[in-house]
């Protein structure tokens, strides 16, 4: 399958304290790709600082490629053109994700007059057949609305509908479910997949919750501080992460059935990106770091045909996770 | 909607109500008028016969009740100086006075917002730095100070603009120069802090993810929020038109409603002082009224709520 | 089972809302008629959305506000009236954690200092002694005397956590409310801070009121599962059996929205509609608008909490045994 983005040793810094430590990571037409890791790892900056959404102090280096031109440096207004055009996003906090003083009708009739070349009253019925795609009901009155008379579950629901409007090819979601209940973010994840399988849309879905990537990406790539360190398919990743870091995720992660046990817990915090350690950024977290962890950042290599981990303990950790005992 | 305004405008008049009772209660504080008019030399009967001729010795409430009618009536006193009544005294100055502060103000916001805009748009430049200096000490240099700078510079030094009076346009200038500079200051680093707070907000981030180009993120997008924090100071110096000028109005000798309350303060021509201040504040309720209508007319989250504030 | 340490009976509390300066107010239903019994050493999880009322619960358990109606006992006496010397000594024995370390911190003292805060109000030992005690207290939480002289600044989210558990745990508490203690923390901070308390538990032989979303975090910890709806609760038994076999369509609902690595979301129940409002409270069975099995009963009769046999209680017209008892 042709290559829809590819990004290629991207890095950030915010006033020269780096934050993201070159991400390469590629995207297929259509694909669902899982970006997991806690707070501070870097992932929404990746496609923030990919689509130039992030503030001016901040450097971006590296190369994105959107059907392999360089959308980064590229001039503003075929930045315009890409975003909501080609690559559409949606945010974690609904209640602020929406210009509060403008209509709902302003804010969707704006993206489609933008990416879209339709005129006048046809602006207006896609404006409707949107938000009835999206399930907000009685669409031609709630056009005229302003974004506090909804819940937070519709709002994240008009942002899904805003960021169609242009048909893009990829939707990033940036933990689009993090600040709603349990019963709506059940009904938000519904509806993207559904909204990705009628328009063969690509989508980035950023979170926290392993679950929740889990379920509803073919592939994830696990990231901390500011780098990769495993990308695999969904089923394996989870059935068998290699990455002791990732390995350590999921152990923290309570169970909702079987037996109890005591969770694995990853001593330490995540290390303060101005005072990184040297070498691997995990290693003085990590419970099978050896001398050699602390020399170089290990680089993300294939173990496998489509999986590949950043850590040269890799076989010693996947060792350690079948039981065998290490060395 | 509806309520939001009306409740509005109760609040208002309200406000009045407070401030005419005040002015009548600090008036009564003050002494007993007979004795202050005619001196504690006044034979008791004729001071009698003046508290019961202007109803001094009514109960309290029905001197309130009356007060309040005069006042509604625009009764408010004489001048003890020539005799006037106080209210037309005032009036005749109010064009001196808007005739600086109207231009004053139009300068003002054509300065101040401007400025601080391009500076919240560019952070951290070389033209933010100089727009921020100027606005410190723009609003750190008391306004007499500007004014005689002003005069030193343009009237004594170089001779190109008279340093006093009201003959001729010419001599509004340095006037309207001094209130603008300053007031351009203080608007100019409210714009700049509003807009730097609304570009901050995720929904500057989500227009600019759906490929809004950025000068209209800024017009469209972060414009129409920022104005809601600027409409309050700029809603102060509609209040300010009628008496922002009394330390200008002194040092040019400017015949205005300032350098009135000024002379009237100095002879203690009370009713003037009075008219003058009751003029203040219904000027000033009246601008945080016309605030209150541009909130509700800018930020649709007020309209709905509406007494919530 | 021993004795219980805490019962609530029947208690509700709702609050005036007003919509705006004249508006009429309208009586909003925080908690309505909960009943609970917390056994001693015992952890009793409380589930919810927001607007369910499990906050509302824990504050009034724990009597920082009192209920209108019912009555919660602690060690078999009922709550003394807010801020008499026998409700200090009361409030003494149990503490609250929430969800916001630094709000519960003040970030202008070193933390150590307020550890020792309750020792110092309720003159617990001696200064040398309350030293000694904060620094046990620190190494109870697995945290060193160097983190007592940091400023809350200076702290880790996790770290924060820690700070407030020892501050709780000072005066010896026998009974602890945690209303949301590790949704602010990322995944592998919360493990240490889960696994604390559960070690902290079992060696001080406390009693637990855990509130939280998060069905994996409160099954972790619980014995015994309380999920309410609305200010109810609709359903309630043991950790275990709650998750794997839920009754209730709204805990099935919740069991079903809860994402699991390794399986994919074919089967899950969606629920549609909005999280309720508490001020626009549904006749009959509070869910029925939502739920997918609801029938014309449930729209008009509120359904009682009922046993469905073992220790599971269900408020639903349409799980067996609590409709026939309900009937009767």
């Amino acid at each position: 399958m042709p290559q829809l983005v590819s990004i290629a040793g991207l890095s950030v810094a915010f006033s020269g304290v780096p934050v993201l430590r070159g991400v390469d990571l590629t995207l297929e037409k259509g694909e669902a790709l899982g970006l997991v890791g806690e707070s501070g790892s870097g992932k929404s900056v990746t496609w923030l600082g990919a689509l130039g959404l992030l503030p001016r102090h901040a450097q971006v280096s590296g190369s994105v490629r959107l059907e392999g031109r360089e959308i980064l440096g590229a001039s503003a207004a075929e930045l315009d053109r890409v975003r909501g055009g080609r690559i559409a996003m949606i945010f974690q906090d609904p209640a602020s994700a929406l210009n509060p003083v403008l209509t709902i009708r302003k804010q969707l009739c704006e993206a489609l007059a933008l990416h879209r070349d339709l005129q006048g009253n046809a602006v207006k019925a896609e404006a409707r057949r949107l938000l009835d795609l999206v399930g907000i009901p009685d669409a031609a009155r709630r056009l005229e609305a302003y974004p506090h008379e909804f819940s937070g579950g519709q709002v994240q629901r008009i942002m899904i509908a805003m960021a169609l409007a242009g048909n893009p090819d990829l939707l990033i979601a940036d933990e689009p479910t993090t600040a709603l209940d349990a019963t709506i973010q059940a009904q938000i994840l519904e509806l993207l997949s559904t909204v990705r399988r009628e328009l063969g849309m690509a989508m980035v879905l950023i979170s926290h919750d392993l679950g929740v990537v889990a379920e509803n990406c073919d592939r994830v790539a696990v990231m901390y501080a500011g780098r990769i360190v495993e990308q695999a398919p969904s089923n394996q990743l989870f059935a068998d992460p290699v990455h002791p870091y990732a390995q350590g995720l999921i152990g923290a992660l309570p169970p909702l059935d079987g037996p109890r046990r005591r969770l694995v817990a990853i001593p330490g915090t995540v290390p303060d990106p101005a005072h990184m350690p040297s070498g691997c950024a995990f290693a003085p977290r990590c419970t099978l770091a050896a001398e050699p962890c602390g020399l170089a950042a290990p680089s993300l290599a294939p173990i496998a045909a489509d999986r590949s981990v950043a850590c040269i303990r890799a076989e010693a950790s996947r060792r350690a996770l079948l039981g065998v005992a290490a060395e | 909607m509806g309520r939001y305004f009306a409740i509005r405008i109760g609040r208002a008049a309200l406000t009045i109500v407070l401030v005419v009772t005040f002015a009548f209660v600090v008036l009564r504080l003050s002494g007993d008028p007979a004795l202050m008019i005619l001196g504690p030399e006044a034979p008791p009967e004729v001071l009698a016969a003046f508290r019961k001729a202007w109803g001094l010795d009514d109960p309290i409430w029905f001197q309130y009740l009356d007060y309040f009618g005069a006042i509604a009536k625009g009764e408010l006193g004489r001048s003890m100086r020539d005799g006037r009544p106080a209210i037309e005294l005032v009036l005749e100055r109010i064009p001196a006075t808007l005739a600086l502060t109207l231009p004053a103000f139009f300068f003002k916001v054509a300065l101040g917002v401007p400025a601080g805009i391009y500076a919240a748009l560019h952070r951290g430049s070389a033209i933010d730095r100089a727009v921020m200096m100027t606005a410190v000490a723009g609003f750190t240099v008391p306004s007499f100070v500007l004014a005689l700078l002003l005069v030193l510079v343009f009237a004594v030094q170089l001779g190109w603009l008279p340093s006093g009076g009201q003959d001729s346009w010419r001599h509004a200038i340095l006037p309207i120069a001094t209130l603008s500079l300053g007031g351009a200051a203080v608007l100019a680093r409210f714009t700049r802090s509003a807009m730097l707070e609304v570009l901050g907000q995720p929904y500057i981030r989500t227009a600019s993810a759906k490929g809004v180009p950025w000068r209209r993120v800024v017009t469209s997008h972060a414009l129409p929020n920022a104005a809601i924090p600027t409409v309050t100071i700029l809603g102060f110096m509609v209040g300010t038109l009628i008496a922002g000028a009394v330390v200008v109005e002194s040092v040019f000798a400017w015949p205005g409603v300032g350098r009135l309350l000024v002379v009237a303060v100095a002879n203690r021509d009370l009713a003037v002082v009075q008219c003058i201040l009751l003029l203040v504040a219904m000027t000033m309720v009246t601008s945080n009224l016309i605030v209150d209508f541009l909130y509700g007319f800018l930020d649709p989250r007020l309209r709905s709520k509406g007494a919530h504030a | 089972m021993s004795p219980p340490l805490v019962e609530v009976s029947a208690i509700s509390r709702s609050y005036a809302m007003r919509s705006g300066m004249f508006g009429r107010s309208t009586a909003v239903h925080a908690v309505d008629g909960v009943s609970l019994t917390i056994a001693k050493g015992e952890t009793l999880g409380l589930v919810g959305e927001s607007g369910s009322g499990k906050s509302t619960t824990g504050r009034i358990v724990l009597g920082l506000e009192p209920p209108d109606k019912g009555e919660v006992r602690f060690q078999g006496k009922p709550m003394a009236a807010a801020g008499t010397a026998a409700w200090r000594a009361q409030r003494a024995r149990m503490q609250m954690i929430f969800q916001d370390p630094l709000g519960a911190l003040d970030r202008r003292l070193p933390v150590a200092t307020q550890i020792r805060e309750p020792l110092d109000i309720h003159g617990l030992g001696t200064p040398a002694e309350r030293e000694d005690r904060v620094r046990e207290l620190l190494r109870a939480v697995e945290l060193t005397p160097a983190h007592g002289a940091r400023y809350p600044g200076a702290l880790s989210g996790g770290q924060r956590q820690r700070i407030v558990l020892a501050r709780a745990l000072a005066t010896k508490p026998d009974f602890l409310v945690c209303d949301e203690p590790v949704s602010a923390l990322d995944v592998s901070i919360q493990a240490q801070v889960v696994n604390l308390l559960a070690g902290l538990q079992a060696q001080l032989g406390l009693t637990l009121l855990f509130i939280s979303h998060d069905l994996r975090v409160v099954r972790q910890i619980s014995n015994v599962v309380a999920v309410m709806y609305l200010g109810r609760i609709v359903e309630i038994g043991s950790a275990d059996d709650l998750f794997a076999r839920p009754e209730h369509p709204y805990t099935q609902a919740l069991v079903s929205a809860s994402p699991a690595p390794g399986r994919r979301s074919a089967g899950r129940i969606v629920l549609s509609g909005d999280p309720p409002n508490p001020a626009a409270r549904p006749s009959g069975c509070a869910f029925h608008p939502r739920c997918p099995r609801a029938i014309a009963r449930c729209a008009s009769e509120v359904p009682a909490l009922a046993a469905v046999g073992g220790n599971r209680q269900v408020a639903c017209h349409l799980v067996a045994g609590a409709a026939t008892r309900d009937a009767a």
